[in-house]
């Protein structure tokens, strides 16, 4: 046998000149499309007479949107619209994601139900709505409110405070008052009071065994801070009623016949591969836990929080986040039924500007920045939550 | 050992009436606790509100088969919007006369796909009749050989635009996914930041985003004068769009390989390409086969969204339909329609996909 180092190798031959190679021609070839690319983009904006840069953001919009939580008008500009775009999208997906997590775990628990037929119906509900392109399910919903619901002087009143007409969903809400704003605030006091006495209490049975009512406690905390607030506050009760005034509503809260299909066709849609992740997620934790969790003499709400559900979570969080993300991106099909959200904003503002590529790119950018940030909190989470082997 | 005594069939005692049979079921899977009945209870009025309803506006009181003015006046679903329109539905604005070209790509599809649920049919020959098949089918939509008469890709539309860009999409994505895979699991730090930077980009964007780009930057990448359909624009999205996603399935097959696999490979001296070609993917994407159907079951779905930048799939035909005068505000029934249709599709590829993890696991 040779001492095959002290032979020389043919350079062409030696696997890290090779892959130096290799990865040489890759980046050439890459940068030389990109080159392409580019000159040719350059050359067609410039014979097209297009405007590049980011310099229309502080151009006047002169474009209205139907549904804004900021201040906005048609003499505002882009920059505006795209934040109202932007705000509109985080508000319907925070509000989607808040409805598809309950619901979802409501169905996925549902499947699991030792009885058959909620079970049964569970499992068409799920292999329904996963089956169907959630932009139907949409132009579905939209469709619903304009050829089946009456007109506003006729609408339907199923439960009290409650109405329902081609115009949107209207309910009669508490009238606004400086109590309500208090009352967020000590419920965001109370979340934080709850923190601290669960990682005490937490803390306090490792070290010495004892339980402390953690459920109870957080509950009274959570519910009674802001109701002690609303009665401090001189307990307002008055409500605002919808009224018909000419053909619409005035008073109330109302939403969009836009906002509501999208957030139904996406709860409904997101909901139905929730529950698959809940179910498999509760699967996972094998029937030995809950019998050796029971046989060391836990009560069955014990089993559940100190046995079940963190093993279960372990298994739910990830595709649950993922779940979470594609309900955002999915909003982005707001933009084909008129919902005004960042897509459907920076569409109209390609159209009148022009500037696609500026406009594809900030869609890009701001969606891009979503799921970065998820990916940052996953990893934080999978690490805290990893199993520590011995 | 032959002298222990069996009871005879006279002296066994039946378990009593209530536990078996229909009633034993019920009281087992409806009623066995105050809380499971409650539940029952409560589902079977919800079921009693939406069901009875539905059926009698669905069948009882329905129209089938009359103009829309005579749907008018029905108080159930006018279904008569699905057999005056089906053809534009599902064929768009290919011309009608030559309809019976894209029914028969179509047929060549199903009896395809019919050949290969079967996992013995897997083999090199099943593999050369889908590239014929595909050819075929090609030649079959274009025309311009054999004496077919030539139709422009614009005319395309309806379910066959669907299928189209979801069979095409797939087979295009699938060989440029497991590239990609291979490429992020590479050693060489170049190619495995290009792979990654492209895989994490294209999945943290919205499918529409990169609609839009193709529907309307596409167009200035190119230089002057060159100009490429519309279909194709978006055709390269959803493939762009689905390779990333593959990739990133692919790549949990070859995490899942044992490193002995690659090492048993290189000790018989077998080069990168053959490591890879015999030993290293037809393994891992064995393991794999389950979540590429669901991640074909999402690009089925996906490509709904070319409705979006105005191609004429099956839902934009359904919605050109709509926006006729005569069939104005029977969105109900056609939407319906068209769901069925989807769910059909998802529901027997999902169905495939379970029955195809049992096999599989039960092989290993």
């Amino acid at each position: 046998m040779n001492d095959t180092a002290s032979e020389k190798v043919p350079f062409w031959l030696d696997p890290k000149k090779r892959a130096i190679f290799f990865q040489f021609i890759t980046l050439c070839m890459v940068g030389l499309l990109a080159y392409y690319l580019i000159s040719n983009t350059l050359h067609n904006l410039k014979k097209q007479n297009i405007a590049t840069g980011l310099g229309f953001l502080h151009k006047a919009s002169s474009f209205e949107i139907g549904e804004s939580l900021i201040r906005y008008s048609a003499a505002s500009t882009y920059g505006r619209a795209l934040i109202v775009g932007a705000l509109n999208t985080l508000y319907v997906s925070f509000i989607g994601i808040i409805i598809t997590i309950i619901l979802g775990t409501f169905i996925g628990v549902a499947r699991l139900s030792t009885n058959w037929l909620l079970s049964k119906l569970a499992a068409i509900f799920i292999e329904v709505f996963q089956d169907i392109p959630v932009l139907l399910q949409l132009f579905f919903w939209y469709s619903l409110f304009y050829t089946t619901l009456p007109t506003p002087r006729h609408a339907l009143h199923p439960l009290p405070g409650l109405l329902l007409c081609n115009r949107g969903v209207t309910f009669t809400v508490p009238k606004a008052d400086p109590a309500h704003g208090y009352m967020a605030i000590a419920f965001l006091a109370g979340c934080v009071i709850v923190y601290l006495i669960r990682r005490w209490a937490k803390k306090r049975q490792e070290q010495t065994g004892q339980l402390f009512p953690i459920f109870r406690v957080s509950a009274v905390i959570l519910l009674g801070l802001p109701l002690a607030t609303w009665w401090l506050a001189g307990a307002p009760t008055a409500l605002s009623a919808p009224k018909l005034v000419g053909f619409n509503f005035t008073g109330g809260m109302t939403f969009s016949p836009e906002f509501i299909s999208l957030l139904l066709g996406l709860v409904l849609y997101t909901a139905a591969f929730v529950a698959e992740v809940v179910r498999a997620g509760i699967q996972s934790v094998s029937k030995g836990q809950t019998e050796a969790a029971m046989a060391l003499g836990l009560r069955p709400g014990m089993v559940l929080n100190l046995v079940i559900l963190p093993q279960a979570l372990r298994v739910i969080i990830p595709p649950l986040t993922s779940q979470m993300l594609n309900l955002t991106k999915n909003s982005t099909l707001a933009v084909a039924i008129g919902y005004p959200d960042f897509v459907s904003v920076a569409n109209t503002t390609i159209n009148q500007t022009g500037q696609a590529i500026e406009g594809v790119a900030l869609i890009m950018v701001l969606y891009l920045i979503f799921s970065l940030l998820t990916s940052v909190i996953m990893n934080w989470y999978n690490k805290k939550a990893a199993l520590v082997e011995r | 050992m032959a002298n222990i005594a069996k009871p005879s069939r006279k002296e066994e005692i039946q378990p009593p009436v209530v536990h078996v049979g229909v009633i034993g079921w019920i009281r087992s899977n409806l009623f066995n606790s105050w809380f499971n009945s409650v539940l029952t209870v409560v589902s079977i009025f919800f079921l009693l509100k939406t069901v009875p309803p539905f059926i009698r506006w669905a069948f009882i009181d329905s129209v089938w088969n009359t103009t829309g003015q005579a749907c008018r006046h029905a108080t159930g679903a006018c279904w008569s919007i699905i057999p005056h329109n089906y053809r534009f539905i599902i064929f768009g604005f290919f011309p009608y006369n030559l309809q019976w070209r894209p029914l028969l790509a179509m047929i060549m599809l199903f009896v395809l796909l019919f050949f290969s649920q079967n996992r013995k049919h897997w083999n090199k020959s099943l593999a050369y009749s889908w590239i014929a098949g595909l050819v075929i089918m090609g030649l079959l939509l274009k025309g311009g050989l054999f004496g077919l008469k030539s139709v422009d890709s614009t005319q395309w539309g309806g379910l066959l635009l669907t299928l189209l860009l979801s069979v095409f999409g797939l087979t295009a994505a699938y060989p440029l996914g497991v590239v990609l895979a291979l490429g992020r699991q590479s050693k060489m730090p170049a190619v495995k930041t290009l792979c990654i930077v492209y895989i994490e980009m294209i999945r943290g964007v919205p499918l529409i985003s990169l609609l839009f780009m193709a529907s309307i930057i596409f167009p200035l990448f190119l230089p002057e004068g060159v100009t490429i359909n519309k279909i194709l624009r978006a055709q390269i999205a959803i493939i762009m769009f689905t390779a990333a996603y593959i990739a990133e399935v692919v790549r949990g097959g070859l995490q899942a390989m044992a490193r002995g696999q690659y090492e048993a490979a290189e000790s018989l001296g077998l080069n990168y390409y053959l490591t890879m070609r015999r030993i290293i993917l037809p393994q891992a994407l064995k393991i794999v086969i389950p979540p590429t159907v669901s991640i074909l079951i999402s690009a089925f779905k996906d490509t709904s969204l070319v409705v979006i930048i105005a191609l004429y799939d099956l839902l934009k035909t359904t919605q050109t339909v709509l926006s006729n005068p005569e069939w104005m505000g029977f969105s109900r029934e056609a939407y319906l329609f068209v769901a069925i249709i989807y769910f059909l599709g998802c529901f027997s590829m999902s169905n495939y996909s379970r029955k195809l993890e049992k096999e599989l696991s039960r092989g290993n």
